[in-house]
């Protein structure tokens, strides 16, 4: 693995767990944010929600779409929520 | 306390853990699956929780409604999996000396919970459609487009 790269867990709900088929995944990057992984997540699976509709946490808190990710992070990308 | 249950909340004894002798008022509210929901026929809703997530910003939120208002103690318990209309989706429940600020409390918990706990709604609809649905806006179909554009 090259020194840039990183294993990530994604854990997908609702409308992204839909388009991507998957409740979870491992994916191997090198892409140094959340939103870069994003990006590279759309072009591959599909996803339709841009940026802007997300909120992001990373091992279990909400962080910013520039928050570096670290091999071994747990990943998930909020769609809109409507709890209650 | 905040929690998520798989079980229908109409099983759990929800108003026990707070039982308080100071308490004067408790105010409670459920919310529940309707039948309709923008011009359409609701025939059941799907949950799906980010557990570890809406547990740590459930009880955020909960701490919050303790330093904003003059309660004693507040609870929180939403459901997930697939409900039935009628049954409860949410319960929150506040005890208070008083019950001004106990009302006041429970209307602040269930205006943030609705748009920060990560937990999200899947109308399914008598005509067979079915759309993940936006606080406040159209649902969200799988395709993308919004079911009512």
């Amino acid at each position: 693995m090259r020194a840039d790269q990183k294993t990530v867990s994604l854990l997908y709900f609702a409308v992204l767990r839909e388009q991507r088929g998957l409740n979870a995944e491992t994916r191997t990057t090198s892409v140094s944010t959340a939103g870069a992984l994003y990006e590279d997540l759309k072009r591959d699976c599909g996803f339709t929600l841009s940026r802007d509709d997300l909120r992001v946490s990373v091992n279990g808190a909400f962080v910013d779409f520039e928050q570096p990710i670290a091999d071994g992070d747990e990943i998930v990308f909020l769609p809109p929520v409507a709890g209650g | 306390m905040f929690s998520v249950s798989e079980e229908p909340l109409e099983d759990l004894d929800l108003q026990g853990p707070l039982l308080n002798r100071e308490a004067g008022g408790c105010v409670e509210f459920s919310g529940r699956v309707r039948d309709f929901n923008q011009g359409k026929t609701v025939s059941s809703l799907e949950y799906q929780v980010y557990a570890g997530l809406a547990d740590k910003e459930g009880n955020l939120i909960l701490k919050e409604a303790r330093e904003k208002f003059d309660i004693l103690e507040a609870r929180c318990v939403h459901r997930s999996g697939h409900l039935k209309i009628g049954e409860m989706a949410v319960w929150v429940g506040v005890v208070a000396v008083h019950r001004a600020e106990a009302f006041s409390a429970c209307q602040y918990i269930m205006d943030e919970l609705k748009h920060r706990l990560p937990i999200w709604k899947k109308e399914h609809y008598a005509d067979g459609d079915s759309g993940w649905i936006r606080s406040h806006t159209p649902p969200l179909k799988a395709g993308g487009d919004l079911a009512f554009s």
